[in-house]
C-alpha cells in the first residue's frame, strides 16, 4: 500500500501549529511509517510535485501571498485541514481586524513610539517582492472550501495526531472533551 | 412549601415547584438546559435565547417560562440542539472572540458552549465588527469584543439606590453596553470583581487582575459546562 | 439647573414613567437633548445618566446632539423610492450642500434618512421640523431649502393648498391627503359621536364583551387576536388598575390607514375606547401615537377636549354613576418595534421599546403591571359600530372566519392609491382591478412582515383564512427589480429597526443581507440559496413578531419568486466563499502605492 502524501505550510501563522504537531515525540516514527511529506516546512520541499492526500494549514491569509499558498493547496490537496485558531478565524493576527488598513501600517511604520522619527524617508514597505497587505485577515475557510478544522491555539498534538490518523486510516475520529479547545 | 407540579422533559418525568421557570425545574431534576443570560436569583430576560425549548410545538425560552402541569418539553431533539449550536456561533461572529489572547478563557460560557456543542468553526462569517476596548474606568476594562450583550451586569450590578450602573446604547447590530461613569467611579474592588463575575464572558475585567488560574485547573479545562448538573456524555 | 427643563419635568410629576414625554418636549424645545439636559433629567428623576441615555439612544427621533436648526427626515421606503426619491434626496444634497445623516457646517439644515412616515401614498414625503411635506420633486426640494435659508418657519412654507377633509383644518394645516377611495362602516359619515356610549351604559359590562364576541372581529394589527376574548381576559384578570391602550404606532411601511382615520373619525375612535374601557373597567386610556403623526395632536387633544365637554370622557360618562374614564396621548419617537404591544407598553413606561417576555400577557400585567387591552385603531372604531348595530349586524360584512371591513393601504404602481375600506374576502385580483394597477408582477400585502405574492396567487382572498393583512397593500410591476428595489429595501428596514435584544434577530439579517447582496451582484451559489433557506428557522427563536418576520421579504420572494435568485446565480460553480483576492488588496496597494 502506497503511503498517504501530506503536504503542510504555514501561512498568516506563527509556526506553533507545526511545533505541537512535532510535539507527538516519538510517535514521530509512527507517522513516517504511515505518510510521505510532499510541499512542507519540514522537508523543505519547496513546491507541491504532485497531487496530496492531505494539506494541513496552518495560520489565515493576511496577504496575498497567503492567499496563492492557500489556493494552491486546494488545487494540489484532495482534503484541506485548518489547524490551529489563526486558520480557523484568523487568531491573533486579525486582532488587526478591527482597526483600518492604513491606520495600522502608518502606526507600524510611521507613528508608532519604535519608528516614529526613524523613518526618514516616510515610506511604508512598498518593495514589489513584498507580498501586498490584504484590507483584513481573513481565516482559510472565507478565502478557499476547507474540509475539517483542528481547534486551539495551538491544537493538543495527540489532536493532530489522531486526526491525521484518523484521516489515513479512515478511522472515525473520537474528539474528547479536554483536548478540543480553542486556546 | 409551593404545590408540586408534574411535568416532562425529552419524556422524563419531573416533579417542580409551582412558578418555577423551567431551567430551574429541570436543574432541581438534574437536567441541564444551557444557559448564557440567566443568573440564578435575578429576574430572566430572555436576551440570548440559548435556552429555547419547545412546548406544545412552540419555542420558547426556558429561563422566562414558568412550568405548568402536565407541560411536555422538548430539550435535546436534533433541531433545538442545532438552533442552539447556531445561536453560540452567532454570538462568536457576531463579536472578536480572541480566545487565545483572553483573560476569561477556560472559564468563559460563551467558550464552554463551543466546546460543549463542538463548534470547529462557526457557518456564519466572521463579523469583524469594530469595537472599542475602554479602560478608563479606575477599576474596569471593559473589552466590547468580547460581550454578548446578554444584559447580565445590566440586571445584576446596581447601586444602593437601585440605579443601574450598565445599561445599553443605541438599538439593533449596534447595540452596546454602556457603563455610568459617575456612578461607578467610587466602586469598591468587590463591586468591581462581582461585576467581572457576574459577566459570562471576559467583557468586563477588573484590573489589576488577569490569568489567575493556570491553564488545567480552570472552570471548563476538564468538565463540561452543565456537568455539576447533569452527567452529560462527552 | 435650567428652569425649562424643570419646568417639563414638573409638567410630567417628576414621573421616571413619564419619560418619553419629558425627553420628547426637551427634544421639541431645544432640538436635541444636550449633555446638561441630560444629566438634570437623570439626576431629577433619580436615575442613572446611563440608564436615561438607554432611552434615548433607542429611539430614532431622540438625538444628543444638533441636528440643526431644520431637521429634515426624508422617507426612505421602497415606495418613496419607487416615486423618485433618488433624486429628491439628491436636490436635497445638493441644495443644502451636505449628505444624509449629517448637519451643514453652519448647522442650519440636518439631513436624515427615516423608515415609512406612513405617507406611501403620496410619496416621496418628508418631515421637516415635525411638518409634512409630500409629493416632493427636486424643484419643491429647491423652494424648501430656499425658503429654510430666508429664515421662514415651516408652517410659513407651503405654496399648494392643505390637503382634504380635515387636514385642512387650522388645527392641523396639512398638505396632506386622506385619498379616501372606498368607504364602509368605519369611515362612513353615517355615525353620531355617543351612539355607542348612550347604549352600552343601559348595558352591563358583559353584554358589551359578548356583544363583541358574537361580531366575531378580531385585531385589525395583523396578528388577528379575537377582541372580545382580549377583552374577557383582561376584564377577568385581576388588578387595581386596568388599562385601555389604542396602538396608533402604525409602523409597517406601507400602511397609512390609521392617519385617515385619526384624521377624519377620531371621535370614533375615542368612542371605541369608552366603550373598551366600559367593558374591562378600565378609567385611563392611552392612545400610543407614533412620532410620525405629531402633526395631528393639537387636532386630536382638542377632539378629547370637546368629549370631556359633551361628558362622553371624563366622570359619570353619558351620565352613568362610576363610569369613569380618560385618555392621554402618548407620543412615540421612532421605534417600528413599538408597534408589539409589549414593546409598546415598555415604551409608554418610559424606557426602551424592547418586547416583553410573555407569559405574562398584557392583559393579565400590562402597563404599569396592571391588566391591560392594547387594540389597533381599526378595531376600536369597528367596534363602535358593532355595539351600535349588533354583532349579528357586522357578520353582514366579509366572510365566516373573517367578520366585516378591512380598511386597505394601497400604494405603489396604480393609478389611485389610498384608502380602501372593503369586507374582507375580496381576491388581489378584486384590489387591482378597483385600484387601476396594470402590468403588475407582485404584490406585497401586509408590508415587509407580509408576504409577496406573484400572478398565479392573485386569486387568493382577503382573510384570516387565506391572506392575512394589518392592510398594507404595496403594488409591484414589471418594471421593478424586485431583488434590489423591493427585498433589499425592507431587509434594510428590519436590521435599522430590530431592537437587538435578542440574538438572532440582532445578527442574522445583517448576515443574510450580505447573501442577498452577493445575489443580486451576480456572484452567488446554489449554497447561498441553501444557507439562507437552511438559517431561516434560526429567527423562530427571537421574542417577537419583529423577530419572527424579519427575513420574510427574502423568503417569501425565494419562494414565490424563485426565478429571480435562480436568475441570478453562477451556475457553473457550486461553491464560492465570495472572497474576491482584487477586492481585498485594494487599500493594501494604495496605501503603498502599488499597482
Amino acid at each position: 500500500m502506497s503511503k498517504t502524501i501530506v503536504a503542510t505550510t504555514s501561512l498568516a501563522g506563527c509556526f506553533g501549529c507545526h511545533m505541537s504537531f512535532l510535539d507527538i515525540d516519538e510517535k514521530i516514527l509512527d507517522l513516517i511509517e504511515l505518510v510521505e511529506f510532499n510541499k512542507s516546512p519540514i522537508d523543505d520541499i519547496k513546491n507541491f510535485t504532485k497531487m496530496c492526500d492531505i494539506g494541513l494549514v496552518e495560520g489565515g491569509c493576511c496577504n496575498d501571498e497567503n492567499v496563492h499558498v492557500l489556493k494552491d493547496f486546494r488545487a494540489h490537496c484532495k482534503i484541506l485541514v485548518s489547524v490551529g485558531e489563526c486558520a480557523i478565524m484568523g487568531g491573533l493576527p486579525a486582532l488587526r481586524n478591527t482597526v483600518p488598513l492604513q491606520e495600522c501600517l502608518e502606526e507600524a511604520y510611521l507613528n508608532g513610539p519604535s519608528v516614529a522619527g526613524n523613518n526618514e524617508s516616510g515610506i511604508i514597505p512598498n518593495d514589489p517582492e513584498l507580498p501586498v497587505i490584504l484590507n483584513k485577515v481573513y481565516p482559510c475557510h472565507e478565502v478557499v472550501r476547507m474540509d475539517y478544522h483542528l481547534p486551539g491555539c495551538p491544537p493538543r498534538a495527540e489532536l493532530i495526531w489522531d486526526a491525521l490518523y484518523a484521516l489515513v486510516t479512515g478511522d472515525p475520529l473520537k474528539l474528547p472533551y479536554e483536548v478540543v479547545k480553542f486556546d | 412549601m409551593n404545590q408540586l407540579i408534574k411535568f416532562k422533559i425529552d419524556g422524563k418525568e419531573c416533579m417542580g415547584e409551582k412558578g418555577q421557570n423551567i431551567v430551574d425545574a429541570a436543574k432541581d431534576n438534574q437536567i441541564y438546559i444551557p444557559t448564557l443570560c440567566n443568573i440564578p436569583g435575578i429576574k430572566p430576560r430572555g436576551a440570548c435565547r440559548i435556552c429555547t425549548v419547545r412546548v406544545n410545538g412552540r419555542l420558547m425560552t426556558a429561563c422566562t417560562s414558568p412550568i405548568a402541569e402536565g407541560m411536555e418539553i422538548e430539550s435535546k431533539s436534533v433541531d433545538i440542539e442545532n438552533l442552539r449550536k447556531a445561536i453560540i456561533e452567532l454570538l462568536f461572529t457576531e463579536g472578536n472572540h480572541f480566545c487565545p489572547s483572553c483573560e476569561r478563557s477556560g472559564s468563559c460560557d460563551l467558550q464552554a458552549l463551543g466546546y460543549k456543542y463542538q463548534m470547529l468553526i462557526p457557518r456564519f462569517k466572521f463579523q469583524f465588527t469594530d469595537r472599542a476596548v475602554e479602560a478608563s474606568h479606575p477599576k474596569l476594562i471593559k473589552d466590547h469584543n468580547r460581550c454578548i450583550l446578554c444584559k447580565r451586569c445590566i440586571r445584576a450590578i446596581k447601586d444602593e439606590k437601585g440605579r443601574s450602573l450598565f445599561a445599553f446604547g443605541k438599538r439593533g447590530h449596534h447595540v452596546e453596553i454602556n457603563i455610568d461613569t459617575k456612578l461607578s467611579k467610587d466602586m469598591t474592588d468587590e463591586q468591581a470583581l462581582e461585576a467581572t463575575e457576574i459577566c459570562p464572558v471576559g467583557a468586563i475585567l477588573k484590573k489589576e487582575r488577569g490569568f489567575i488560574e493556570p491553564i488545567g485547573q480552570r472552570k471548563y479545562d476538564k468538565q463540561p459546562i452543565g456537568s455539576d448538573i447533569e452527567t452529560l456524555e462527552h | 439647573m435650567n428652569k425649562a427643563i424643570d419646568a417639563i419635568i414638573k409638567k410630567y410629576h417628576q414621573d421616571r414613567t413619564r419619560l418619553m414625554d419629558i425627553l420628547i418636549d426637551t427634544q421639541d424645545a431645544f432640538g436635541f437633548i444636550h449633555e446638561s439636559a441630560a444629566d438634570q433629567i437623570a439626576e431629577t428623576l433619580d436615575i442613572s445618566r446611563v440608564d436615561l441615555e438607554q432611552t434615548i439612544s433607542f429611539y430614532h427621533f431622540f438625538s444628543q446632539k444638533s441636528r440643526g436648526k431644520y431637521t429634515v427626515y426624508l422617507n426612505d421606503s421602497a415606495v418613496a423610492h419607487m416615486h423618485g426619491r433618488k433624486e429628491v434626496a439628491k436636490a436635497f444634497e445638493k441644495e443644502a450642500g451636505c449628505k444624509f445623516g449629517g448637519v451643514t457646517d453652519d448647522g442650519l439644515i440636518g439631513l436624515f434618512n427615516t423608515s415609512c412616515i406612513g405617507m406611501n401614498d403620496q410619496e416621496p414625503a418628508a418631515i421637516v421640523n415635525g411638518t409634512v411635506f409630500t409629493r416632493l420633486t427636486p424643484f419643491r426640494v429647491k423652494e424648501i431649502i430656499k425658503d429654510i435659508r430666508d429664515g421662514v418657519q415651516v408652517e410659513d412654507m407651503f405654496r399648494a393648498s392643505y390637503g382634504d377633509g380635515n387636514n385642512s383644518l387650522e388645527l392641523i394645516k396639512a398638505v396632506v391627503n386622506n385619498n379616501i377611495m372606498k368607504k364602509g362602516p368605519v369611515l362612513s359619515s353615517d355615525y353620531t359621536s355617543g351612539e355607542a356610549i348612550k347604549k352600552i351604559i343601559t348595558q352591563g359590562p358583559n353584554d358589551v364583551i359578548e356583544e363583541v364576541k358574537t361580531s366575531n372581529i378580531r385585531g385589525r394589527g395583523g396578528a388577528g387576536f379575537p377582541t372580545g376574548l382580549k377583552w374577557d381576559f383582561c376584564r377577568k384578570a385581576r388588578g387595581e388598575k386596568k388599562y385601555v391602550f389604542c396602538n396608533a404606532d402604525e409602523g409597517e411601511p406601507g400602511t397609512f390607514k390609521d392617519r385617515v382615520i385619526m384624521t377624519e373619525r377620531p371621535r370614533l375612535l375615542f368612542e371605541g375606547m369608552a366603550v373598551a374601557a366600559y367593558a374591562i373597567g378600565a378609567e385611563e386610556g392611552i392612545l400610543y401615537l407614533r412620532y410620525e403623526y405629531k402633526y395631528l395632536q393639537r387636532f386630536l387633544e382638542s377632539i378629547l377636549e370637546e368629549m370631556r365637554y359633551n361628558n362622553l370622557l371624563g366622570k359619570n360618562i353619558g351620565g352613568k354613576k362610576g363610569f369613569n374614564f380618560d385618555i392621554r396621548i402618548q407620543f412615540g419617537a421612532g421605534a417600528y418595534v413599538c408597534g408589539e404591544e409589549s414593546a409598546l407598553i415598555e415604551s409608554a413606561e418610559g424606557k426602551r421599546g424592547e418586547p416583553r417576555d410573555r407569559p405574562p400577557f398584557p392583559v393579565e400585567k400590562g402597563y404599569l403591571e396592571q391588566p391591560t387591552i392594547v387594540n389597533n385603531v381599526e378595531t376600536l372604531c369597528s367596534v363602535v359600530k358593532v355595539i351600535i348595530n349588533g354583532g349579528e349586524w357586522y357578520k353582514k360584512f366579509g366572510t365566516r372566519e373573517s367578520t366585516g371591513t378591512k380598511l386597505l393601504s394601497v400604494s405603489g404602481d396604480c393609478r389611485y392609491p389610498g384608502v380602501y375600506e372593503v369586507e374582507w374576502g375580496f381576491s388581489i385580483t378584486d384590489i387591482l382591478e378597483m385600484v387601476g394597477a396594470e402590468h403588475v408582477q407582485a404584490v406585497q400585502v401586509g408590508g415587509p412582515s407580509g408576504s409577496c405574492i406573484g400572478p398565479n396567487e392573485f386569486e387568493r382572498i382577503l382573510g384570516y383564512e387565506d391572506l392575512a393583512t394589518g392592510g398594507s397593500m404595496i403594488i409591484i410591476n414589471n418594471r421593478r427589480d424586485i431583488l434590489k428595489d423591493i427585498v433589499l429595501n425592507f431587509t434594510d428596514f428590519f436590521i435599522e429597526e430590530s431592537c437587538g435584544s435578542c440574538t438572532p434577530c440582532r445578527t442574522l439579517p445583517v448576515l443574510m443581507k450580505d447573501k442577498l447582496v452577493k445575489i443580486i451582484q451576480n456572484k452567488g451559489v446554489m449554497q447561498d440559496l441553501m444557507d439562507i433557506e437552511r438559517w431561516s428557522g434560526i429567527m423562530k427563536a427571537n421574542r417577537c413578531g419583529l423577530g419572527h418576520t424579519a427575513l420574510n421579504p427574502i423568503l417569501s420572494t425565494l419562494k414565490n419568486f424563485r426565478h429571480l435568485y435562480l436568475d441570478k446565480i453562477q451556475k457553473e460553480i457550486e461553491f464560492d466563499t465570495g472572497f474576491r483576492l482584487e477586492e481585498a488588496v485594494k487599500i493594501g496597494k494604495l496605501v503603498t502605492n502599488r499597482n
